[in-house]
């Protein structure tokens, strides 16, 4: 038989770039492929050509055997291609049903929409798959691993057999990501068929029957997980030996840095989104704030740096209190923060990447006499840093937004790095980044707590937290659930405070309710 | 349609370094400011294009021979292309004049010592450059708001307010010496365009009015106000409703005698293009200004005070304005009259979008403007081809500047790597 899809040879080169070169794919029917490799690495690229929204320069797709041509996505849809993108393209306002008929509306007498008759096949869906989730409920509404169901339900409900997921798990607790394995392996059950991308390796081992690594366009190869090593796959992808293992030495945390005491935190629409927080943090050591998006720490992050107010509470920096202070007088404290939004705060795209270096630090006599910018000087300072932290670019005249997200991280980390500093807040500061960068920025980190400034890590891939903290405080819906020293935390722990279950609860509830856990999203 | 790389992956991918050759136009210009350039004069181009069009249709003579087309199609594109040579000739000469007057003028006066034939070559051309001033002026008040994210709409009733500012100074002071009185005059215009521009400046900062619907507010308000005042408390003796003339020390000197109106506010505006520039790309205030028109959320973060940026540069824009409004009394009018700015402030608009909010750029583009506009006074009197052309033709090219895609796909350019600079954001931020 046949494979269900096959690309051969697929060239797309854009300007400057040959994004897929050659590369080849094949999916069984009932198989899930895992489409592993870095930011760039073309496997984006690749995904769109399939799905019609780019047009290969080369190349051919087969589906069940036949040629096919797709032009948009209508084609790819109608070959029963169906596509997760990674950010949920769902309209928050409208209910379950409403979202999933969008574009295909049920009409009755060729005007009135018939949403029992969808939610009646989202039922359906839903039972054979697994796929729990209340039709008449509101996306706004919503988990975001619940909304996840949702867009794969979309996908279903267009008869789509060749299911593609754009890095899934980006936005789920570790629980949740058990439950969309457990989805994805009932739909393979049935016959359908599954492309995967991630860059994540552990979910690959876990979960894929065929994995195809990409690196700079090309195939690198394609193994079964049984025959490679997490290690193994890391060196494909990138290139090289990876060190895969954070190894740091105990901390010595000294006096706190920061002092935070029964913090409120609106967000910008004016919903308390931080909800009495309390913690400290000491001159070396890192306390890691783990928890799923949206649970407050994007807030908490922003009032202790002066980008949101704060609503009640304490806050002390280095002994002084703050309070609805300026960005500008919080860092000049000796504070730098590695925002969670590097195109939205901590970059100026448009601006080249040596001004982006003095992005904070402009006025400083240093870089401007009076009014006058000291170019020189400025020129400088970003030659300097970008040789000392390898930011890879062809000058330090090019607009920051021609820089790859690792690159344009290790911008704003080598301008917050290079300042004299005490306390480092720093958010999501890996995100979307490739192993080879990831490595780098956490050696970077451990070496300031080593040095002595006290680290404020947010993230919520987990087992960032894991690797770098000293100290783990989990945030759930704008409280802070627990905080733990990170020699006694287990994932599984973590998961569950993650959830918001408290482990006295969990203790109660895991071995008696196993399935209590899931349904509270 | 070609689909751009616009994906994260293929972005992060590229190496700009190694750059393939470029197809259509672009394969032939090199350099980033000449890429920069690419666009507004292709849009120029396209514009007068188009513009040939509109005056062929509109020609008599085409009309005449075009219903006998099917016998003469020949002669239709005959009297098309004499139709457009004749306009555009009429044009050339509006603006800039005959180079061959301008030589032989220049003989006379070698020979002669008589400047007559000389003067009246270069005629044209200084009246162009006498109109281009106020453009400039007014083109880099829009500019600098662009470069901080702003939308001036106001810069018509900041024009008003400087011209009223500084013909008050001007002709209600007297007894001064030039070298107190003209600087004088100036600060008066600049510092009523700057009032103008500060209000809705500070209503955006302090209560999040969005400046758009405050500048046109204002505007309204310059407008009648100016009415009142011009019937009232500043009208000259008399029935007419315009100020007194402005006290000679007040007035911009001019280079020639008259009729030649061409004056110091020409050169000033130069200069002011200059400061303008040093402002924005030299100075810690330009980097704040610019950091908040690109990312306001970055500006802050980086520690910039985004609404007292707001408020800075209305007031300045406000203030380059009241300038424009300025440099016509003081150099060209000595007085102002109801309807005296004639939607210098409107145009501006156009001319800072097409000089992409570059101080040079709009100083060229602020001549464009001139050269058209003294050169359409011309052109009616000499081809009988209506002014409003030139409306359709600014109005084309404007077209088309704010429609690079369209200019890109005509041309076959391909999407710039660098970002374009932000020119306004959406309402209610």
């Amino acid at each position: 038989m046949p494979p269900v899809l096959e690309l051969r040879n697929i060239t797309k080169a854009f300007p400057g770039v040959l994004a897929n070169d050659h590369i080849n794919l094949d999916l069984n029917e009932g198989e899930i492929h895992c489409l592993l490799g870095e930011n760039g690495a073309g496997k984006t690229t690749l995904m769109n050509i399939l799905y019609g929204l780019y047009k290969p320069d080369e190349g051919e797709i087969y589906v069940r055997g036949k040629k096919a041509e797709i032009h948009d996505p209508n084609d790819a849809i109608a070959l029963g291609i169906g596509m997760v993108h990674q950010h949920f393209m769902l309209v928050p306002v409208m209910t379950v049903t409403e979202n999933v008929m969008l574009g295909v509306e049920e009409k009755r007498y060729g005007l009135f929409l018939d949403r029992a008759k969808v939610a009646a096949r989202i039922r359906e869906l839903s039972q054979l798959y697994g796929l729990e989730v209340d039709p008449n409920r509101y996306i706004k509404d919503l988990p975001v691993g619940i909304q996840q169901r949702v867009e794969i339900i979309k996908v279903l409900y267009r008869q789509a057999d060749i299911l593609i997921l754009d890095e899934p798990t980006a936005v789920l607790t570790p629980q949740e990501v058990e439950g969309l394995f457990k989805v994805l392996r009932s739909l393979v059950a049935k016959g359908k068929s599954i492309i995967f991308i991630t860059h994540k390796l552990k979910e690959v081992m876990a979960l894929a029957d065929r994995i195809t690594v990409l690196r700079n366009g090309r195939t690198v190869g394609t193994v079964t997980p049984s025959e490679v090593t997490p290690e193994k796959l890391a060196a494909m992808m990138v290139g090289r030996e990876v060190n895969l293992v954070v190894s740091k030495q105990e901390a010595h945390p000294t006096e706190p840095a920061l002092e935070v005491k029964d913090l409120y935190v609106a967000d910008e629409r004016g919903n308390l989104a931080v909800r009495g927080v309390s913690f400290d943090v000491r001159l070396g050591e890192i306390l890691g704030i783990a928890g799923v998006q949206g649970n407050g720490q994007t807030e908490l992050v922003y009032a202790l740096t002066g980008l949101l107010p704060i609503q009640a509470g304490k806050v002390r920096i280095l002994g002084q209190p703050i309070r609805s202070t300026s960005p500008r007088a919080i860092l000049e404290r000796g504070v730098a923060h590695v925002p969670e939004d590097r195109q939205r705060h901590g970059l100026i795209l448009s601006f080249p990447i040596h001004d982006n270096f003095v992005l904070c630090t402009y006025f400083w006599p240093l870089f401007a006499r009076g009014l006058r910018l000291q170019e020189k000087a400025i020129y400088e300072n970003a030659q300097k840093l970008v040789e000392q932290f390898d930011v890879r670019t062809p000058s330090i005249f090019v607009p920051a937004s021609s820089l790859s997200g690792g690159n344009q991280q290790k911008v704003i980390v080598a301008r917050e790095f290079s300042r004299p500093i005490r306390l480092l807040i720093a958010s999501q500061p890996t995100r979307g980044l490739d192993v080879g960068s990831i490595e780098y920025i956490h050696n970077r980190i451990l070496e300031k707590r080593d040095q002595g400034t006290a680290i404020l890590l947010v993230s919520s891939e987990l087992d960032e937290i894991m690797a770098l903290s000293d100290r783990i405080a989990v945030m759930y819906r704008g409280q802070i659930v627990d905080i733990v020293p990170a020699a006694q935390a287990t994932k599984e722990s973590i998961g569950l405070l993650m959830a918001g279950i408290h482990p006295d609860e969990a203790m109660k509830a895991a071995p008696t309710r196993p399935g209590e856990v899931e349904r509270v999203f | 349609m070609a689909t751009p790389p616009n994906s994260q992956e293929t972005r992060n991918a590229a190496s700009p370094a190694a750059s393939p050759p470029r197809p259509g136009v672009a394969r032939y210009v090199s350099g980033s400011a000449a890429q920069a350039l690419l666009v507004p004069v292709l849009a120029v181009f396209v514009g007068l294009l188009l513009g040939g069009v509109v005056i062929a249709a509109t020609d008599a003579g085409v009309a005449a021979v075009f219903r006998a087309f099917s016998a003469d199609p020949g002669g239709v594109f005959r009297a098309i292309w004499q139709a457009v040579v004749k306009g555009y000739g009429a044009l050339f000469y509006g603006s800039i004049g005959s180079p061959r007057e301008m030589l032989d003028g220049y003989r006379i006066y070698l020979e002669t010592g008589d400047n007559k034939a000389l003067l009246k070559a270069i005629y044209p051309f200084t009246e162009s450059l006498t109109t281009a001033t106020p453009y400039i002026f007014a083109g880099l008040a829009v500019a600098l708001g662009f470069r901080c994210g702003l939308f001036n709409i106001g810069a018509e009733g900041q024009f008003f307010i400087g011209a009223l500012g500084a013909a008050f100074v001007g002709y209600s002071i007297s007894g001064l010496p030039a070298f107190l009185h003209l600087p004088l005059a100036l600060l008066g215009g600049a510092l009523a365009g700057a009032v103008w521009g500060a209000v809705p400046g500070y209503l955006k900062a302090r209560f999040g009015a969005h400046e758009v619907v405050n500048t046109i507010m204002m505007n309204w308000i310059a407008f009648r106000l100016s009415d009142w005042l011009l019937t009232g408390p500043m009208q000259a003796a008399g029935f007419r409703p315009v100020t007194p003339n402005i006290k000679m020390t007040a007035a911009l000197p001019r280079f020639f005698e008259d009729p030649l109106r061409f004056n110091w506010g020409f050169i000033l505006a130069l200069v002011m293009a200059y400061v303008v520039y040093w402002l924005l790309f030299k100075t810690t205030i330009g980097f704040e200004i610019r950091a908040v028109g690109a990312n306001p959320d970055g500006a802050k973060y980086a520690g910039i005070n985004v609404v007292r940026n707001f408020v800075l540069v209305m007031t300045l824009s406000g203030a380059l304005a009241g300038l424009a409004g300025t440099a016509q009394v003081l150099g060209v009018d000595h007085w102002v009259g109801q309807g005296f700015s004639a939607g210098y402030g409107f145009d501006s608009i156009a001319l800072a979008l097409l000089g992409k909010s570059h101080p040079l750029g709009v100083v060229l583009a602020a001549l464009l403007f001139g050269f058209l506009r003294s050169g359409a006074t011309r052109m009616q009197s000499l081809a009988g081809i209506p002014i409003d052309i030139i409306s359709i033709i600014q109005g084309l090219v404007i077209i088309f500047v704010a429609a690079p895609a369209l200019i890109r796909w005509l041309f076959r350019i391909p999407v710039p790597t660098a970002e374009e600079t932000v020119l306004t954001r959406g309402w209610g931020k």
